[in-house]
């Protein structure tokens, strides 16, 4: 069977969730092989191996070390050259793009980016891909070299094989080719972490815009997706407002989110705004303007004030809890 | 400091868009503009230029002969001349085949800096701002919120999902830029005019010295096998809330398994 190249993201001993949903995808294309930067601890093949890599690349990092997507773009490049795979699968996203353009460029190989499905055919992978802001669908492959695919997160729900494989684990070093001039990073500000689950993963995302009127009543937002168990988005408008961290953006220009529930209070569903969660499972939206764009893809729409629906609303999810 | 600011002429958002017969963007049947995300782009150019950090901005475009409009926009917010890459067989270009002629023209120019947007808001793939950076093996910052650039060098910040980073590349480099970089400005009345009179300059390929077949539908690495429209939500339910909402809609989610 062909080898599925895999880039394979970890934070030490656990595999990302989006990680371990192209080792599924790739199981169903080929033999997934996975390509691991840093430490790769025993527990990580492991996982790997549960998730059917028949193969770990373990790359030693580069000494000095290189810029990441840079780095990482050489190692992805130069295995794939070795193995000649029948794919190469990076998750979509600013870093995963930035490398999966990189190796494109340096096979001369054809990409497809933001995949929301792909599957196996008989002249290479086929991939879906939702384009023009969610409107429509397109199928696509690539003609020449090796198929560079970056895929949506949550395009694939992560399973582990009924069997878990031991990989062969491989160590790859790599010579640093009289590379061009990179950037470095001389600061780096970590952003507080909020415990909520990360809104590209989550099952459940409250997503709050303009008519949340402010940063308090943003709180609101916050509370209902506390007591849901779900992540905090938020439109351009209230993150432009300061009103919440700027990484919760969702849309054209934010984060692209599929969760099971989507709950948009005081947006008005901007298509660029729409773009970027309109493949969640079900929509609801609380809006106090009936003729807001949200409606027209919500599953429940409550017409109303926020400020009155979602306090009431806590309260009767606390109660049915008891 | 010279620059160079990449931009694109793309369908209005608001348009209803189409695909043609050979699967590509219908860009005849809709209206055009420069890019809004790449208006940034020509923000941060005109800024650093009236910051004394630069002197000159060069804009590129590929694109078909309306892309000029897009061009004369760019101009009359600012910067001195454009060059416009124009030729039929360009027609159905993939990713790497736009790549190569970007990078092509880029080496014809004097710059040492290069502007990119962040996206393009038709083809919204983020990745010709590093494939360039690539072939031309330029330092690349990609999704830059702030930039400024001293003697030598070009100082950026990103935001990644959990840090902001600073990052130092030295010039020539190549950045793209966020829709948080900063508001683009309207160009003024003196600006369009002033932009009527500021030089494009139109390559085509011979004069790139790039063979037809490789780029164009003909040497795209991908095909579209076909398309077609997602298939619409069904309508759900809207109910005005008299009082009752919250109620309503925790039973919704509760008989949705949602809760
Ligand atoms: C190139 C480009 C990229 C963009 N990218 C993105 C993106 O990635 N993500 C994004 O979100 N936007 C994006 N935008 C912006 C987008 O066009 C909209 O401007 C934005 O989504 C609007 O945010 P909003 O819905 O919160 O605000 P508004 O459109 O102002 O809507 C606020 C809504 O709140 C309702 N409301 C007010 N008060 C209450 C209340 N008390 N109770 C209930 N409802 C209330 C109002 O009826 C209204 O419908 C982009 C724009 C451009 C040009
Ligand atoms: N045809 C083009 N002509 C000039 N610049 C372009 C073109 N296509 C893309 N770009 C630039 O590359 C950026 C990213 O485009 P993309 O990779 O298509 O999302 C855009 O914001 C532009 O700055």
């Amino acid at each position: 069977m062909s080898t599925i190249l895999v880039l394979v993201r970890h934070d030490g001993g656990t595999v990302q969730k989006s990680s371990l949903e192209l080792l599924t995808l790739a199981r169903r294309l080929g033999d997934p092989a996975a390509v691991v930067h840093g430490d790769v601890s025993d527990a990580l093949v492991d996982a790997l191996g549960r998730h059917g890599a028949t193969t770990v690349y373990a790359v030693t990092p580069l000494t000095p070390p290189a810029y990441p997507p840079v780095a990482e773009a050489l190692a992805v490049a130069e295995l794939a050259a070795r193995t000649a795979p029948a794919a190469v699968l990076i998750t979509s996203g600013p870093l995963g793009t930035e490398v999966a353009a990189r190796v494109a460029v340096r096979l001369d190989a054809g990409i497809v980016t933001d995949a929301v499905q792909v599957r196996a055919e008989a002249g290479g992978p086929v991939v879906t891909q939702s384009v023009f802001a969610g409107t429509w669908l397109v199928e696509g492959r690539v003609r020449r070299g090796t198929p560079i695919i970056t895929v949506r997160p949550n395009a694939v729900t992560p399973e582990p094989v009924a069997t878990p494989v031991r990989p062969v684990v491989e160590r790859v070093d790599l010579e640093d080719p009289a590379s061009p001039a990179v950037p470095r990073v001389v600061a780096r500000r970590p952003k507080a972490t909020t415990g909520r689950p990360e809104l590209t993963e989550a099952t459940v995302v409250v997503a709050g815009g303009r008519g949340v009127g402010s940063a308090e009543g943003f709180r609101l937002i916050e509370r209902l997706a506390d007591v849901l168990g779900g992540a905090v988005g938020a439109s351009r408008a209230a993150t432009d407002l300061t009103w919440c961290p700027h990484e919760l953006q969702i849309g054209q220009t934010g984060k692209t989110v599929a969760p099971q529930l989507y709950v948009a209070g005081g947006i008005s569903g901007a298509i660029q705004h729409r773009a970027g969660m309109q493949g969640s499972r079900t929509i609801v939206a609380i809006n106090k303007d009936p003729k807001a764009p949200i409606f027209q893809i919500a599953d429940f729409g409550v017409v109303g004030d926020l400020h009155v629906v979602l306090p009431a609303l806590i309260g009767e999810i606390e109660n049915r809890r008891g | 400091m010279k620059i160079a600011v990449l931009i694109k002429y793309v369908p209005e958002a608001t348009a209803a868009w189409r695909f043609a017969e050979d699967h590509t963007l219908d860009r005849d049947s809709v209206d055009g503009r420069l890019s809004e995300l790449d208006e940034y782009a020509v923000e941060q150019a005109v800024r650093l230029v009236e910051a004394g950090s630069a002197t000159e901005i060069s804009y590129l475009t590929m694109g078909p002969a309306r892309a000029v409009d897009a061009v004369r926009k760019a101009l009359a917010m600012g910067g001195d001349r454009a060059v416009h890459v124009l030729d039929d067989a360009l027609h159905g270009s993939d990713a790497v085949g736009t790549a190569s002629v970007l990078a092509a023209a880029l080496r014809r120019m004097e710059f040492d800096l290069v502007i990119f947007g962040m996206a393009s808001t038709d083809a919204e793939m983020s990745v010709l701002p590093v494939m360039v950076a690539d072939l031309l093996r330029l330092p690349a910052v990609a999704n830059a919120v702030t930039l400024r650039v001293d003697g030598s060098a070009l100082t950026a910040e990103r935001e990644t999902d959990d840090a902001i980073e600073e990052v130092v590349a030295p010039l020539p480099a190549l950045v793209s830029v966020t829709d948080r970089s900063g508001e683009a400005r309207y160009p003024s009345f003196k600006g369009i005019v002033a932009a009527k009179k500021k030089p494009v300059t139109t390559w085509s390929l011979s004069d790139l010295e790039i063979a037809p077949e490789r780029v164009g539908t003909a040497g795209a690495a991908t095909e579209v096998l076909a398309v077609r429209p997602s298939p619409p939500r069904e309508a759900g339910t809207v109910i005005v809330d008299e009082g009752d909402a919250a109620v309503r809609l925790a039973e919704f989610l509760a008989a949705n398994k949602l809760l």
